[in-house]
């Protein structure tokens, strides 16, 4: 396999994207996708979990006897989030409390669990950190897109309540890009979450397509 | 060979409680650091919401230091509830009682609820919920002013027919797509409200001061 950056780069935010490709993590991908801003709040604090648990992952790989290997990965997510739900509430109180359990639940992520599986626990340190950046952002990515569509269709904004992320400044990114006095309401449901996920797949496989010609 | 396996289990649980131990300890210190700052975040976000409920020129007594606990199923599940006295020159001006909501669509809405010197409402906050983002979260100050159609409102009984939301026959709006949200809301804040009109003219007397929150 190989490790390089490079290579790792292009797989987590294109051909192995975890979101679009692998369909790893449904469940936060559809949930939490409704603005921008929690998307991107729920995507960094996934990346954090991921980089996090594939370095500690790797760093053991050779003291685990396999027939529990999997029990141990296991903890090592729980404990990881664990932490970072402390440091969320405690940092960004207002994050904190519009992510509410959707942060508990990147536990059941499978992308963490199936990048220590696959990826980290075969591989040195530098490259796991690497992947697991690299799928962490991937997957930050799809989150992002597919919440600006949903924003945009449902409320005409985009980044509505950035401040609960980054701080008082960041009133000034919200963006009213159209004026809508009835959003799409489909697209705040989780229904038109899994469509706006179908066609950002096919429109995935359409760019491939056309590249292999 | 029974000998190998016993080794082979020895070793394997013997592996997995150190790192039990080993993800205890982690978040036993990231808790440990954390705390204080969570503490502080609480207790700053529960003194500007008493601020928001209560006029703080109505009153010149710090409200935190005269919070005491009351007991009451019109309060909701989980007693004791908070009680917030505004006093002004020992008179009783109003106060503040923190009630919850039980039937939401995902789990207790905690909600502060304000009252003026007439025992009408003087504001609503909520301060803990898990509804849905996007949809049930417009009980939220933060997402829409749903919350302010309260304010100078009393309900003359629990059978007030205009406490309800208007697809029941109230004054109430629900919101598209989430309506057992708003209508936990109301009941929950009419009945604490019966309950203070009832019950406001024992508060001063009330001996069960919540200490240090």
């Amino acid at each position: 396999m190989a490790t390089d950056n490079k290579t790792l780069m292009f797989n987590g935010l294109w051909k192995n994207n975890p979101a679009i490709v692998q369909l790893l993590g449904l469940c936060p991908l559809l949930a939490v996708s409704a603005t921008v801003t929690n998307a991107l709040g729920l995507g960094i604090a996934t990346t954090c979990v991921l980089i996090g648990s594939n370095f500690i992952v790797s760093l053991i790989r050779h003291l685990l006897p396999p027939e529990i290997r999997i029990a141990v990965f296991v903890m090592i997510i729980a404990a990881l989030v664990s932490c970072i739900q402390l440091l969320l509430n405690a940092y960004t109180f207002g994050l904190y409390q519009s992510l509410g359990i959707f942060i508990p639940l990147i536990v059941t992520n499978c992308i963490i669990i199936g990048r220590a599986e696959a990826f980290a626990s075969k591989n040195k340190l530098l490259p796991a950190i690497l992947d697991g950046l690299w799928m962490g952002l991937g997957m930050t990515l799809i989150l992002v897109v597919l919440g600006a569509i949903r924003e945009l269709l449902s409320k005409g904004t985009l980044f509505d309540g950035a401040d609960l992320l980054l701080g008082d400044w960041a009133q000034c990114l919200r963006i009213e890009v159209i004026h809508l006095d009835h959003g799409f309401l489909l697209a705040m449901l989780p229904p038109g979450a899994f469509i706006s996920v179908g066609f950002l797949i096919a429109l995935k496989n359409i760019i491939d397509h056309h590249q292999q010609k | 060979m029974i000998d190998a396996i016993i080794k082979a289990m020895t070793k394997n649980a013997l592996i997995l409680a150190l790192f039990a131990l080993l993800a205890t300890s982690l978040i036993g210190a990231t808790y440990w650091l954390t705390q204080d700052t969570i503490n502080q975040q609480a207790k700053i976000q529960l003194s500007k919401r008493l601020d928001q409920v209560i006029a703080p020129q109505s009153h010149d007594n710090d409200l935190i230091k005269s919070c005491q606990y009351i007991s009451d199923p019109a309060l909701g599940p989980n007693p004791p509830h908070l009680l917030f006295l505004a006093k002004k020159e020992g008179k009783l001006m109003g106060a503040a009682i923190e009630a919850i909501a039980p039937d939401g669509y995902s789990g207790n809405i905690n909600i502060l609820i304000g009252f003026n010197e007439n025992a009408a409402i003087s504001g609503v906050r909520i301060l803990r919920h898990n509804e849905t983002p996007g949809l049930g979260d417009k009980i939220s100050k933060r997402v829409s002013n749903w919350v302010d159609a309260f304010v100078g409102k009393k309900p003359t009984s629990n059978q007030d027919p205009r406490w309800s939301v208007k697809k029941d026959g109230g004054d109430f709006d629900q919101f598209t797509g989430a309506t057992i949200t708003p209508r936990a809301v109301v009941k929950a804040i009419k009945k604490a409200s019966v309950y203070y009109q009832a019950h406001y003219a024992e508060f001063l007397s009330l001996n069960h001061p919540c200490g240090d929150l």
